[in-house]
């Protein structure tokens, strides 16, 4: 269960997000707007990356502010772009370095670490270096090293934008697998097929919060300028 | 680093990075202090040798040391030339026979295991303020920092030369350090996000 308790947040003089109350509980939670509507700073929110600058965002309880380690534990982050978030050379190591903090015994983070590539498809790949693996896989052992931690959420920032469209699927179809709650920013709104609730974010403000169907619709109006919505200027939050 | 290791079950795999260091080390020391062209032989012998044991080919051993050929085509000839054929073979060869052992560390040895060694051997200067386990991190960010840079190169290269800029350094540098500056940002929040920071 995630809470917002009238969170804002701006960057400099710039508002990103304005008075957001939510509580987050359903299994699958989509958020959808333009490019610098909001949505990533709401993502990065979620997990403590981002510290609200009036409000407060509760997971289970831990406030992000003051208990951002125990907030990670629980809550697990994927960016858009894999490169970044892949640290060591080879795949095996990459998905072990998420463990070390856990100090387990080498043999129980070996373990960990192979029951998760083999889960992902990855298992061939275990000594090759992370970089030659393609746009795909590498996404994939990007879910794999925040997996393997085991997570009780998942936060994904537009992880299927720099995808074709059958690695895409791929990282979706294994996202509504997933035990874990997860909560998807993206522009591909196929993806929200089948999930509980939506979130349309313009302007740092959500606008509209229903069912996938009703959202999508929303937000094409939104798009055509059809709901009275000021959409984002394309900037980068 | 980068992507040399080849996996194996060898007795060269299998020993501990600690040993493989500490013989990479003494033979530093043995060779440098005995310089003879029969230790240098020795020496070379046992590291062909123990790539054989690696399960490893001679072109392996060949490709550790090639980027080193055009120190030896300059530095062999001018050691002859002012210090006569010993002094250079013993130069050269213990350059090369390090070099090559060094590769067969990298080449059977985890980079988590070096890293693991290396926060073991800092740990004593946790007292004195170290993290260990930070300065572990930037040995491994620096090893992985070199693929990522040879990509953003290659790409601002092709950029340049598809807006048909080839001889401008600054349509070269800018995208790099721009982009190598956004990766560092991008890297830095996933570490957070990782719970390095916790």
């Amino acid at each position: 269960m995630i809470e917002l308790d009238e969170v804002s947040h701006r960057f400099g003089e710039r508002v990103v997000l304005r008075d957001v109350t939510l509580d987050l509980s359903e299994r699958r939670i989509g958020v959808i707007g333009a490019n610098g509507s909001g949505k990533s700073t709401f993502a990065r929110l979620l997990n403590g990356l981002v510290v609200p600058t009036r409000g407060r965002v509760l997971v289970e309880g831990h406030d992000t502010r003051r208990e951002g380690a125990e907030v990670r534990r629980r809550v697990g982050f994927v960016f858009t772009d894999p490169d970044a978030q892949i640290v060591m050379p080879t795949v095996a190591e990459d998905v072990g370095f998420s463990l070390r903090r856990l100090r387990l015994s080498s043999s129980e983070r070996d373990r960990r670490v192979r029951e998760v590539l083999d889960r992902f498809g990855l298992a061939d790949h275990a000594d090759q270096p992370a970089h030659l693996l393609s746009g795909g896989q590498k996404q994939l052992l990007a879910l794999a090293a925040v997996l393997v931690t085991e997570p009780t959420v998942l936060v994904c920032d537009e992880p299927t934008t720099l995808l074709d469209l059958r690695n895409s699927e791929r990282v979706a179809s294994l996202l509504r697998e997933l035990p874990q709650q997860v909560v998807l920013v993206t522009h591909h709104l196929d993806l929200l097929e089948g999930f509980d609730r939506v979130l349309v974010v313009d302007d740092g403000e959500v606008v509209h919060d229903a069912t996938p169907e009703s959202a999508v619709q929303f937000y094409r109006d939104l798009s055509r300028g059809l709901s009275g919505g000021r959409l984002g200027d394309g900037g980068s939050p | 680093m980068i992507g040399l290791f080849r996996p194996g079950t060898s007795t060269v795999h299998r020993a501990p990075a600690g040993a493989k260091l500490l013989v990479l080390a003494l033979g530093a020391v043995v060779l440098v202090l005995l310089r003879t062209p029969v230790a240098v032989a020795v020496a070379a012998g046992l590291v062909v040798g123990l790539y054989l044991l690696a399960a490893l080919s001679p072109r392996d051993l060949l490709r550790q040391v090639w980027p080193l050929r055009w120190v030896v085509v300059v530095l062999l000839p001018f050691q002859w030339w002012t210090a006569g054929w010993r002094t250079a073979v013993v130069v050269v060869g213990t350059m090369l026979v390090l070099v090559a052992t060094a590769g067969l560390v990298t080449l059977t040895t985890r980079t988590t295991a070096l890293l693991d060694l290396f926060e073991w051997l800092l740990s004593p200067l946790r007292h004195v303020g170290v993290d260990p386990q930070r300065v572990s991190l930037l040995l491994a960010l620096t090893i992985r920092a070199v693929p990522v840079l040879v990509d953003t190169l290659s790409d601002a290269r092709d950029a340049r030369r598809a807006r048909g800029l080839e001889r401008s350094p600054r349509a070269l540098l800018v995208p790099v350090v721009v982009r190598t500056m956004r990766h560092a940002d991008r890297l830095g929040e996933a570490l957070v996000a990782r719970g390095v920071d916790d």
